[in-house]
């Protein structure tokens, strides 16, 4: 057994087990944090700390100003301010309390039920839920407290009903999409009654979620809370901080200060728990630590790196050519290298395949060379030079401007490649215009050629579609002909064929050598089948962690790797290996060679 | 495969970290092979029985042989037929399809997406109900089995799922993700225990594996993890939906392997569903070609995966490339004649 | 479309009815007897006994039920229990000071929302995508009566900009009217512009990461154009905050019409709910309930407009 085979533990896993502890290094949360226990702890304690009986009248202190005996001065009715804030603490963390143990009592179980059971259960659940919220809260609320005379238990259950359809949705959509994942069909074929893997599984997905979503609703429900008793909803004997808003806005013109501290009292109180809720879902949300601000937009240049890989032409016979190219990505731990020192270059009408398995950089080449790098990505390189022309140090803008024109791209997942929204219409004819101006008509016409060309026989309907209403070979040859629409010079495809069914892979290999005859168009084709390489390509580069490590004509590389790595690769392409019945043969061969050492 | 770019980056150190242990993995397969179940027949009996004009090897070995042949298969799967709810129309996912699969045997389950291929397996494990036919596992008709008597059944049956991302529990570690099975049926902690790190031998993982997260494991690592979850209560067949498909190819290889150590090693059979012949070519003893929802042909796997008669299988065959120029540009004008009078579009 | 249209329709309709006939029937069990209520603490057990018989209180609940049911499907709410004035007459001369606030809000959410959305998806890193995450947390919690104390203590009382309290209707004065609607219109929408601005936000992050988002930069088209296509397919999240801000608006306009004294169904109701006026705030119920339908209804169309997957599904 191998030692050292494991990574250390990855980011993901901190964020599970250290979440309190990264909580705790969020100033912000903290703080959070801090404010909202004291206020619960106020709360708790309020009848020992506070200096007076709250609802002590004494007419001498009738909207008196702060002083030393009355930190807050007294009210309209003449009774210490400092001393009913102290207890308008208590009944609003109470209220806070029940209407969120209703709200999750209420939501979490049946949202539960209806994502894991789906079905009846999901219907019935959901048509409730929506019921329920299309009630006007407010109108219900005033009605209850109208007819309990005012009981706040009763009023904080009622407003906790109103805040479980927002628990109902959350722990539904978490089990839903918890529900799709393997693992819990898994936990069923392992034989788990659903009571188990409700327990095991789906109350633990939707924990933390609800837990966040507990942070918000409690400052929602002290709101509602609240503003029942700024209406005048509660009863005379409990302070609480509506009242007490109310007390204060009577006298707003006259005496500010009475309304100003129950105001900064909730106010704090309700941020204080959204921030919480913000900072955990931020933690929660984010799998890697955030990448430090001045850290972003890494140079990849300082790492000096050997080149790799082989320029076969001169610059002006190359349709493309990179020399030295450098990818590097921000992260949380510093820069990280993904492609490190790649030449290579394509002759107009070569196909040049670059071959690798996941990680070896070959899609970050690919996306350097279109300059479509995602964000946190950054690009250097010796020179880049696009049909002889040095591309490098063209602003972004101009660099665009050869995309659709001098470059074509073939994406390779077809379905998400096309926008949902438009007909595929739409987005063929729109960069026909936009990039090629041609005339609405005109563009139609050459979307209705292309679609003819990559073998669509039937192509207004296809035009007239949206991209879900097409299968995956469809949107896949639809790309192709996006991609060839402008007539480039060059196409770059990244695994044009690996989503898709063998069948379809080979007619969409056919397809592109078709067009690439053709147009007499330059391909570089990305791929981690050499069968595709063995197709379509002329020269092939071989990747490994970021460089090429091998690269010559396909009939060099199959004949004789030179890189053992690369011999592997074709080895395991797994079609020539020996099957079943060789291997058990040979097995049965040793087994029996081992039983006759033992026997003799 | 999944879709590359910027989770590239994040990959390639896992990867690399992998490739190095399947590699030394390799060579210290042969040291561990020593057979974990003995009650149970030895995988070669069985393979006898199908390569019927191979000489057999010992007597004992033959005796065997005809016992399992009088015996019926463990699984049995007749005119199964599954209907699937979409909105007011129903798809027929499956038209009526009959396999069988004998003890320590790995059949092979071939086609694209669509043919229903994953729905068979799904059938067979309970999780697509079933329209007509029978499913019959060790003789007794599990076709509609619910509740109680299907979970009992898990002792027997279990399943290693294709996505090696979304198939373990984000939120357990290893060590709870293997123990549940056994736990959630009375096996008692310790007893769980030791079977975990049996398991965890079996599929060549380190034993301070059951501390950690799925996530801290490459996909390849975490398809061990899967395996060993389904190889915990010691199960007959396993059902193995494309378990290699979202792996790298040098990965799939040492999974593949270990695929094969383990049947010799427990007996255990496989439905092996893969749209991959060259995966299939490898693992399987049988062969069983579904399209559109129907099996077009079944065979050994030398037969279908070599000399297919079905024309279907012939276009299945010649569409995948083969990694050699020479024999693939062959291939290619093969696939092009047989392509020829169809004319069809693809898509 | 059409079968869409009618389904959506008639589920509404299912939806009024279930929930006017469940505020019935929790109204007269919470409130029991309003008698004393209408008629205030001096009146004698005869005159309560005469107006228990007059409001028909004496006959079994589900034979008041039936007759309130059977007259409110034909849209009459019958009458007042205190002033026996038309319960719909009353409601009507409201709901235009409610919707005038609400409306305005919502137009003033949608727009503000909107325009901030769309500058801080395109820039998330940037100032104003800080500031937008700080104020989406803490104005989403803080409710919409807090805030407008806060904008009346600064605007109307300091600083003398607008009116504290009243109202003015359209037809009169609009000037004063667009003044008189200005602070509590974005007392409510203030959190609703947060919400619906760090969907969009958020959003736009979401689908700028999508494969399409790159193969349509790779076609050659400008930033202004795959900004659009980003736009489109962020937007579902958005709308469907609003609409779920418009249902919250119409609770919280209760309170903000209070302290802004504004004439709305929010001191009718206040005043309704205190003694017991049952017709008054099934009324009331009916009428907020069809708003909330209507702009449901509204939102599935412009969704499947959007995005013609949805309309299928």
């Amino acid at each position: 057994m191998t030692e050292a085979v494991l990574p250390p533990p990855g980011d993901a896993v901190q964020a599970q087990r250290r979440l309190w502890s990264r909580f705790l290094r969020r100033p912000l949360g903290v703080t959070a944090l801090a404010v909202f226990l004291f206020v619960v702890l106020v709360g708790l304690f309020a009848p020992l700390l506070a200096p007076h009986d709250p609802n002590l009248v004494d007419l001498g202190l009738t909207q008196a100003p702060p002083s030393s005996e009355h930190w807050m001065g007294g009210d309209s009715a003449g009774r210490d301010i400092f001393s009913r804030l102290l207890y308008g603490a208590r009944t609003t963390v109470y209220g806070a309390a029940v209407a969120c143990l209703v709200g999750v009592g209420l939501g979490v179980p049946a949202g539960v039920a209806a994502g894991y059971f789906g079905g009846i259960t999901d219907r019935i659940c959901s048509w409730i839920s929506d019921g329920v919220q299309s009630v006007p809260g407010m109108i219900v609320l005033l009605i209850v407290a109208a007819g309990t005379g005012a009981d706040f238990t009763v009023l904080m259950v009622t407003v906790g009903a109103f805040m479980a359809p927002g628990y109902y949705r959350i722990s539904r959509s978490r089990a839903l999409a918890v529900r799709k994942e393997p693992y819990v069909d898994a936990a069923r074929v392992a034989g788990l009654t659903h009571t188990r893997i409700l327990h095991a599984h789906m109350f633990r997905a939707v924990r933390a979620p609800v837990i966040i979503q507990s942070a918000l609703t409690a400052g929602i429900a002290m709101g509602m809370q609240t503003g029942l008793q700024f209406l005048g909803v509660g009863t005379a004997s409990t302070p609480d901080w509506g009242q007490m808003m109310n007390d204060g806005f009577r006298t707003m013109g006259t005496h500010p200060l009475i309304l100003l501290w129950p105001s900064v009292a909730l106010g704090v109180t309700i941020a204080a728990l959204a921030f919480m809720g913000s900072t955990l879902a931020d933690l929660v949300s984010v799998r890697t630590e955030p990448v430090p601000r001045r850290r972003r937009g890494a140079r990849p240049a300082d790492e000096t790196t050997a080149r790799t890989g082989e320029l076969a032409h001169t610059v002006e016979r190359s349709v493309l050519r990179i020399e030295n190219l450098r990818v590097a990505y921000a992260t949380a731990h510093g820069d990280k290298q993904v492609v490190r020192g790649v030449c290579l270059d394509v002759a107009p009408g070569e196909v040049l395949g670059i071959v690798g398995e996941s990680g070896s950089g070959k899609s970050q080449t690919m996306f350097s060379a279109l300059d479509l790098l995602p964000a946190d990505g950054r690009a250097t390189c010796d020179g880049i030079w696009v049909g002889g022309q040095a591309v490098g140090d063209l602003p972004r803008a101009k660099r665009h401007a050869l995309l659709g024109t001098r470059i074509g791209y073939v994406p390779q997942e077809p379905m998400s490649n096309l926008d949902p929204c438009y007909t595929i219409g739409h987005q063929l004819v729109e960069p026909l215009r936009a990039v090629h101006g041609l005339t609405k008509a005109q563009a139609r016409d050459r979307a209705r050629e292309v679609l003819l060309q990559v073998g669509i026989t039937d192509p207004d309907r296809v035009l007239a579609s949206y991209p879900h209403q097409v299968s995956g070979g469809m949107a896949q040859r639809v790309l192709i002909a996006g991609a060839v629409a402008g007539k480039p010079d060059l196409l770059v495809a990244d695994e044009p064929t690996t989503a898709l069914d063998v069948t379809v892979q080979a007619e969409v290999l056919e397809l592109l050598r078709e067009l690439q005859q053709e147009y007499r168009m330059a391909l570089v084709i990305v791929t981690h089948n050499f069968g595709v390489v063995a197709d379509i390509c002329d020269r092939v580069a071989v990747m490994k962690d970021g460089r090429i490590i091998e690269s010559g004509t396909v009939e060099r590389i199959f004949a004789a790797p030179a890189d053992p790595y690369t011999a592997e690769l074709i080895r395991a392409s797994q079609d020539d290996t020996e099957s079943r019945d060789d291997l058990d043969a040979a097995w049965n061969e040793t087994e029996a060679e081992a039983g006759r050492k033992v026997h003799t | 495969m999944r879709t590359e770019g910027a989770s590239e980056q994040t990959e390639s150190v896992s990867a690399k970290a992998e490739d190095a242990s399947e590699n030394t993995e390799k060579a210290s397969m042969e040291a561990k092979r020593a057979p974990m179940n003995t009650e149970r027949a030895p995988m070669t009996t069985e393979r006898e029985s199908m390569t019927t004009e191979r000489e057999p090897m010992t007597t004992e070995r033959e005796s065997m042989k005809s016992a399992s042949r009088d015996g019926a298969p463990l699984l049995e799967v007749d005119d199964v037929v599954v209907d699937y709810r979409r909105g007011r129309s129903t798809f027929r996912a499956l038209k009526g399809v009959s396999m069988t699969i004998g003890a320590g045997e790995c059949v092979g389950l071939v086609g694209e997406s669509g043919s229903g291929k994953s729905t068979l397996g799904k059938a067979v494990l309970g999780l697509a109900e079933v329209t007509s036919g029978t499913i019959r596992f060790a003789g007794q008709d599990i076709t509609h089995l619910k509740g109680a008597a299907r979970r009992r059944l898990a002792a027997d049956l279990q399943v290693v799922f294709q996505d090696p991302y979304g198939s373990l529990d984000p939120t357990m570690t290893v060590g709870q993700i293997l123990a549940e099975p056994l736990t959630a049926t009375g096996t008692s902690r310790a007893d769980a225990r030791t079977t975990v790190a049996e398991m965890l031998d079996h599929v060549r993982l380190p034993a301070d594996t059951v501390t950690r997260y799925p996530s801290e494991f490459s996909g390849g690592q975490r398809q061990r993890v899967a395996i060993a979850r389904a190889l915990v209560r010691r199960p007959r067949l396993i059902v193995c939906d494309e378990p290699v498909s979202a792996l790298d190819l040098t990965t799939q290889a040492a999974v593949i392997d270990l695929f094969i150590d383990i049947q010799r090693e427990t007996g255990v059979s496989y439905l092996f569903v893969s749209h991959d012949l060259g995966v299939v070519r490898r693992i399987c003893h049988r062969v069983s070609v579904m399209y559109q929802g129907e099996c077009v042909e079944t065979g050994p796997n030398e037969t279908v995966t070599r000399n297919p008669e079905h024309p279907y299988t012939q276009r299945l065959l010649l569409a995948s490339p083969v990694a050699d120029p020479v024999r693939q540009a062959e291939r290619r004008r093969s696939w092009l004649q047989l392509r020829a009078p169809a004319a069809s579009p693809v898509a | 479309m059409i079968r869409f249209t009618i389904r959506r329709l008639l589920s509404g309709v299912v939806l009024l009815l279930v929930v006017t006939s469940a505020t019935f029937f929790l109204a007269h069990l919470a409130i029991g007897d309003p008698t004393a209520g209408l008629l205030g603490n001096n009146a004698t057990p005869d005159q309560r006994a005469a107006l228990h018989e007059q409001l028909g209180l004496d006959r079994p609940l589900i034979t008041q039920f039936w007759d309130w049911f059977s007259h409110a499907v034909r849209g009459d709410f019958g009458t007042s229990w205190r002033n026996f004035q038309p319960v719909s007459d009353q409601i009507a001369l409201r709901v235009p000071v409610t919707l005038s606030v609400v409306l305005a809000a919502t137009l003033l959410a949608a727009v503000v929302g909107l325009a901030v959305g769309i500058a801080t998806g395109l820039r998330p890193d940037g100032i104003l995508a800080r500031v937008l995450k700080v104020a989406s947390v803490v104005l989403f919690a803080l409710p919409g009566f807090w805030v407008s104390l806060v904008l009346v203590m600064t605007f109307a009382v300091r600083l003398k900009w607008f009116p504290a309290v009243g109202y003015v209707p359209l037809t009169q004065s609009p000037s004063a009217w667009l003044s008189s609607i200005t602070l509590p219109s974005v007392a409510l929408a203030l959190a609703a512009i947060v919400m619906i601005a760090e969907q969009l936000r958020n959003g736009f992050m979401e689908v700028t990461k999508q494969d399409f988002v790159r193969t349509l930069r790779a076609r050659g088209l400008s930033s202004r154009r795959v900004t659009t296509h980003v736009l489109r397919n962020a937007s579902p999240a958005a709308l469907t905050v609003l609409a779920v801000m418009f249902v919250g608006l119409l609770g919280g306009a209760i309170v903000v019409e209070i302290i802004f004294n504004l004439p709305g169904i929010g001191s009718l109701t206040q005043s309704a709910a205190q003694i017991g006026d049952i017709p008054i705030l099934l009324g009331l119920t009916a009428v907020t309930v069809v708003f909330v339908v209507l702009v449901n209804f509204l939102l599935d169309l412009v969704l499947g407009w959007i995005n013609p997957k949805v309309r299928e599904s």
